[in-house]
């Protein structure tokens, strides 16, 4: 056999032939060429597209854990909602952009059309409130108060709202235990934005579209704990959706829940009688500024004083944190942020910083001890000072003659301190510093911790600050150039600061150092800072970082991380000069200026040590400080234009006490009535299907006893010195504040008022 | 040139027994083009697979019976299969007497279709629904008996030794010949299956040895038909946005693209050596349309990657190979012809469909010869590969 042709093939056919055949396979080739660069070089791309294409998540949001105070009632915790979003990737898909099913979705609900449609729009610069601004491909909650008769109606109608669901979700809750608030500590959660969204895309915490994230306060301290970790299943679809198989499933961790050491029933006399001393300060009257108190702003921080925890903590003014939940509404939310609404949103006990007034001298105390001066010394209380022909007047303008420092302490006499100061200053070389000066008065606050954050875990802490000599140089120049400009010789008041401040305002001035001593002038401290310092006097010298979380504990209850008090140093005295403050300090409550708020204090049971302080702030009325201890705890509250330490916050700081330990205004201490005569030691147990087992609280019901009754039922009218001070008696304190003020013209100068709490 | 044929004559030669003589030289099986055969077989068996693994999860077209598409498929080869033999048997000289029947019965058929007996099927109203699950594609038939109608008329002259070449007036004769079921095949309209008829229609004049006027002409006319086809809208809008879609591959990824764009990534993604037979999540997801008959090569490019793909084109092109040398090989020119006619067919089928999958041609409503599900095509590449088959075996001798 062979394949010789028999016939002779004509050869334009046999060259056809050949054609067909290379043409026939170099399109074969053609394909062979094309399949490999499909599935070898490309391949790789491919491969991704298709495991994009056929892999659908789905997320289980994680419930958030809940905010417990120390005995384990919820302050922050979840409830469940009947909430009612809307898909705006399916309105859009609408031909009128679903207008028509907001507006019967509006009907159902009972809102206005317009409103509903508002709440869908996003945020952009142009757009007011209400509108979106999580993501867009995130259901927009429209309503969380879905009744379930209106739920039903959206889900059995589901034909009639495309886009719409109506699901129950738990919706975070501020509980408000007690009647308590503590809306700054708590913080609030809002939508995760996509920018945080991609930035934490490859972290190990990711956040989902659906996530709230904590924006101040605990909330946002502890966000990662309190966020859990979102269930994901991954599931294997077709092209239509349809579940074929499932890749991976994790399911959704629970947050875990934050124990704090906040205990709600005090949180709340805090807050309530915060609430009723600023009330009462705008009833007195201000001789200097010939109106009343204004008393705009105040904070409370009840600390442990042996551990740095903060058992309540409290700011006026404030607002009610449940109006974050759902999405904010364009009223609230201007209430909020608005110029007149004096910022609630403001923690002012770690973010307002004011002039510390007389509550520092126990730091300039210990400057002086530290520096040689001996405690029991002999200083000169003189009615008043004068640096160079200046005069600087001692309080009212008493004279008590030569006293012990302990004993300037208890009655607060300001010329011991400018003595010791202005010696100081001289000793360190004035205006012209030697290389090694001491700077004592201004090396201990540092070492007291002032100038810089405690470290409390609350977000945005401030850190106050210590006018010292690198200060007062760094200040200037950033401000010379302005003083300079304004500055004018002869000028008015303003005009002649700013000319002096632009030649020499780098240097320290004897004056600013006496005015200092006694904590006026450029001083910042916060509440934080001082209750920080005054713990640390009572617990034997210890600055502890102030904290609030007590416990971090997982929604089983299984795992218990406890956060222990962390010190941050040492005050930076012996024990025996301690021991001295200590002793002083209990005078001021026994004897000095403010035994007249304590009369009928059982002293002997509940040793009491005090503080008062009166800050100046230039434009402004004055600041009250008022710092305490007991040997567990420590009170420091301070009003902004409030008037005088023991005079505004005085009575307030005592029913707290009072509170605490049972105490009846007439001195009668009945234990069953004390909140929490002790320190809460134990965690509050969390059983392992995540249900507390949290003690039932009774509102707070203030004592009845007014200023009148209390001091009556003391026994003890208060002292005549200091009772001027009371905000009842201010006409008297007029004068001599008044005289004080100008005596001090020159070194409160300057523009650089102190901001208040 | 009858005389030469031992294959149809029984006792010619020595007796020898049943298995001797199948195993003898010059006995029909050692005469049949093995390679051929083996290819084809083997592409209808992995097209089986490939239809099964598309088809066991459409829970909505494989009436709950995952094998419902396998057992078929593999029915459609048994019977194309019996067909080949029954081509062998029968012999392209003896069909060569029936073509003007065959001619009829398939335009007939394809008349019916124009009728409301057809039905519509992905825009195409090209078949013929016989109940039970089972319907008709005529038109699968028309390309075999154009191939068989033209391949009569071209040869007669030139194997009758009158003429070197068919003249002009048998050209046209053969040319109007096609040009009938091609008008009815346009009317349903099913431009793919035009398309096909168009290429052997150049590959049955090629292999012809007609002027190269007709060729440039019939070029010319093509070009001519497509420009006017377009311009005058005859085209329903799915066919202008398959063009579209080839034009622009980034068109309308969820539309227009769809086919196209899942196809790519089905094949893509298939690698070198593919996700495993059943593991394509493409296919498995049912994300390609069509996937059992049209798209069938994404599966092999999904679940068996380059190398299982790159055997099909293979495959494939061993079929296309021997079926060139057949027609270089056999003596008359109807053979020639014949095997011309199949090798465009053939060749311009499996690039057009293999092709689309690729990205590199249009999409058009054509199944992959042998891989493809569908009967009526299974059928008609079986029998043509008989066809194929007989002209070797019957051609001339050589002593």
């Amino acid at each position: 056999m062979t394949n010789i042709p028999e016939t002779g093939r004509t050869p334009r056919v046999q060259i056809r032939l050949v054609v067909i055949q290379i043409l026939v396979l170099s399109l074969l080739g053609t394909l062979g060429g094309r399949l490999w660069y499909l599935q070898i070089r490309e391949g790789d791309a491919y491969a991704k597209e298709a495991s994009g294409n056929h892999v659908q998540q789905v997320v289980q949001p994680a419930v958030r854990g809940s905010i417990l105070d120390a005995r384990g009632v919820p302050i922050a915790d979840n409830e469940t909602r009947l909430v009612v979003s809307a898909s705006r990737t399916e309105l859009l898909k609408m031909a009128d952009d679903g207008e028509a099913v907001l507006t019967k979705l509006a009907g159902v609900l009972g809102m206005k059309p317009k409103d509903v449609q508002d709440k869908v729009r996003l945020c952009d610069a142009k757009t007011p409130q209400p509108c979106w601004n999580g993501s867009p491909y995130q259901p927009i909650p429209i309503t969380d108060e879905a009744t379930a008769r209106q739920a039903l109606q959206i889900r059995e109608r589901s034909e009639d709202f495309p886009g719409i669901t109506a699901e129950p979700e738990a919706v975070r809750r501020y509980a408000g235990p007690g009647g308590s608030n503590t809306a700054q500590v708590l913080g609030y959660l809002s939508p995760v934005t996509d920018e945080e969204i991609t930035k934490a895309q490859d972290t190990d915490s990711p956040y989902l579209r659906s996530d709230q994230v904590g924006r101040s306060g605990l909330e946002r301290e502890y966000d990662k704990e309190l966020r859990g970790k979102a269930g994901v299943t991954r599931y294997e679809v077709d092209n239509l959706g349809r579940v074929i198989g499932t890749a991976e499933a994790d399911p959704a961790q629970s947050g875990s829940n934050l124990v704090t050491s906040i205990d709600a029933r005090v949180q709340r006399v805090a807050e309530y009688e915060l609430n009723d001393a600023m009330k009462e300060a705008r009833k007195g009257f201000d001789d200097n500024t010939n109106e009343n108190y204004k008393a705009d702003a105040g904070a409370v921080v009840v600390m442990e004083a042996k551990t740095g925890r903060v058992v309540a903590m409290a700011s006026n003014p404030t607002y009610d944190p449940n109006a974050w939940v759902g999405g904010i509404s364009a009223k609230d939310y201007a209430k909020l942020t608005g110029k007149n609404s004096n910022y609630p949103l403001l923690n002012r006990a770690i973010q307002g910083q004011a002039a510390p007034g007389s509550i520092f001298k126990v730091i300039s105390t210990s400057a002086a001890v530290n520096a040689g001066y001996p405690f029991d010394g002999n200083y000169d209380c003189s009615s008043s000072y004068s640096i160079g022909g200046q005069v600087f007047k001692n309080y009212e303008s008493k004279g008590y003659g030569p006293i012990s420092l302990g004993r300037a302490i208890e009655v607060s006499c300001d010329t011991v301190f400018y003595r010791l100061a202005h010696d100081q200053w001289a000793k360190d070389g004035g205006l012209k510093p030697n290389k090694n000066a001491k700077n004592w008065f201004y090396t201990t606050a540092h070492d007291f911790g002032l100038g810089a954050v405690t470290g409390i875990d609350l977000p945005n802490e401030v850190s106050g600050r210590v006018p010292d000599r690198k200060w007062k140089q760094d200040y200037w120049k950033a401000n010379k150039a302005s003083w300079c400009k304004y500055g004018k010789k002869g000028g008015t008041y303003a005009q002649q600061i700013a000319y002096e401040n632009c030649l020499e305002g780098n240097l320290m001035r004897a004056g600013d150092s006496v005015n200092y001593s006694i904590g006026q002038g450029d001083i910042l401290v916060t509440p934080i800072q001082m209750a920080t310092i005054y713990s640390a006097i009572s617990n034997g010298g210890t600055l502890y970082d102030p904290t609030v979380g007590k416990a971090v504990v997982s929604a089983d209850g299984k795992s218990v991380q406890t956060i222990k008090p962390k010190s941050h140093g040492k005050l930076p005295i012996s024990k025996a000069t301690l021991k001295d403050i200590d002793g002083a300090l209990e005078g001021v409550v026994t004897r000095g200026s403010a035994a007249w708020r304590f009369g009928g204090w059982p002293q002997d049971k509940i040793p009491m040590h005090a503080k008062t302080g009166t800050a100046e702030v230039y434009g402004k009325q004055t600041t009250s400080w008022f710092a305490t201890y007991t040997k567990d705890y420590t009170i420091v509250m301070t009003i902004s234009q409030g008037g005088t330490g023991s005079g505004a916050s005085g009575p307030a700081v005592r029913k707290i006490y009072e509170a605490l330990y049972g105490v009846s205004p007439d001195g009668k201490i009945d234990s069953r009535k004390a909140l929490l005569p002790t320190p809460q030691k134990t965690l509050p147990k969390i059983e392992s299907d995540g249900s507390i087992d949290a003690p039932k609280i009774k509102p707070y019901v203030p004592p009845k006893a007014t200023d009148e009754t209390l001091v009556v039922a003391g026994g003890q009218l208060p002292p005549a010195t200091v009772a001027s001070e009371g905000t009842r008696t201010n006409r008297s304190a007029r004068r001599a504040r008044g005289g004080r003020r100008r005596g001090r013209g020159r070194s409160t100068r300057g523009m650089r008022r102190t901001t208040t709490t | 040139m009858t005389g030469a044929n031992t294959f149809s004559v029984s006792g010619y030669g020595p007796e020898r027994s049943s298995l001797s003589r199948l195993l003898a030289r010059d006995s029909l099986a050692r005469r049949l083009d093995w390679p051929i055969l083996l290819s084809a077989l083997a592409l209808s068996f992995m097209g089986a697979i490939l239809v099964y693994s598309a088809t066991r999860s459409r829970t909505e077209i494989n009436q709950g019976d995952q094998y419902y598409f396998l057992i078929r498929h593999l029915m459609n080869t048994g019977i194309g299969f019996c067909l080949m033999i029954g081509t062998v048997w029968l012999g392209h000289r003896t069909l060569r007497t029936a073509v003007p029947i065959l001619y009829g019965l398939s335009v007939f058929l394809i008349l019916v279709v124009l009728t409301p007996l057809g039905a519509t099927v992905n825009g195409a109203h090209a078949w013929i629904v016989l109940g039970g699950g089972f319907s008709l594609q005529p038109s699968e038939f028309v390309k075999i008996t154009i191939i068989l109608g033209m391949a009569m008329l071209l040869a007669a002259r030139v194997d009758a030794g009158d003429k070197l070449y068919p003249d002009h007036r048998t050209v046209l004769q053969a040319l109007g010949l096609a040009a009938v079921p091609m008008m009815i095949v346009m009317l349903m309209p099913d431009l793919g299956s035009v398309m096909v008829m168009v290429i052997i229609v150049l590959g049955v004049l090629l292999a012809s040895g007609a002027s190269n006027r007709w060729i440039f002409g019939l070029l010319g006319t093509g070009g001519l038909g497509a420009v006017l086809i377009w311009q005058l809208g005859v085209l329903d809008e799915y066919q202008i946005n398959r063009f579209a879609a080839f034009a622009n591959p980034e068109l309308d990824p969820s539309g227009v693209g769809y086919n196209t764009n899942q196809a790519r990534i089905a094949i893509g993604s298939g690698g070198l050596t593919g996700t495993g037979l059943f593991h394509g999540s493409q296919t498995t997801g049912q994300f390609v349309p069509e996937q059992q008959t049209d798209f069938v090569f994404t599966v092999a490019g999904e679940e068996l990657g380059f190398v299982g793909a790159g055997l099909i084109i293979l495959l494939l092109g061993v079929v296309l190979w021997r079926a060139c040398r057949i027609a270089r090989e056999t003596t008359e020119l109807y053979g020639t012809i014949v095997a011309a006619g199949i090798i465009a067919w053939f060749a311009f089928q499996s690039f057009e469909n293999i092709g689309m999958t690729l990205g590199i041609m249009p999409v058009a409503g054509l199944p992959l010869p042998f891989v493809s599900y569908g009967g009526s095509s299974m059928f008609a590449v079986w029998v043509a590969v008989g066809l194929l088959q007989s002209i070797r075996v019957q051609r001339p001798m050589s002593a």
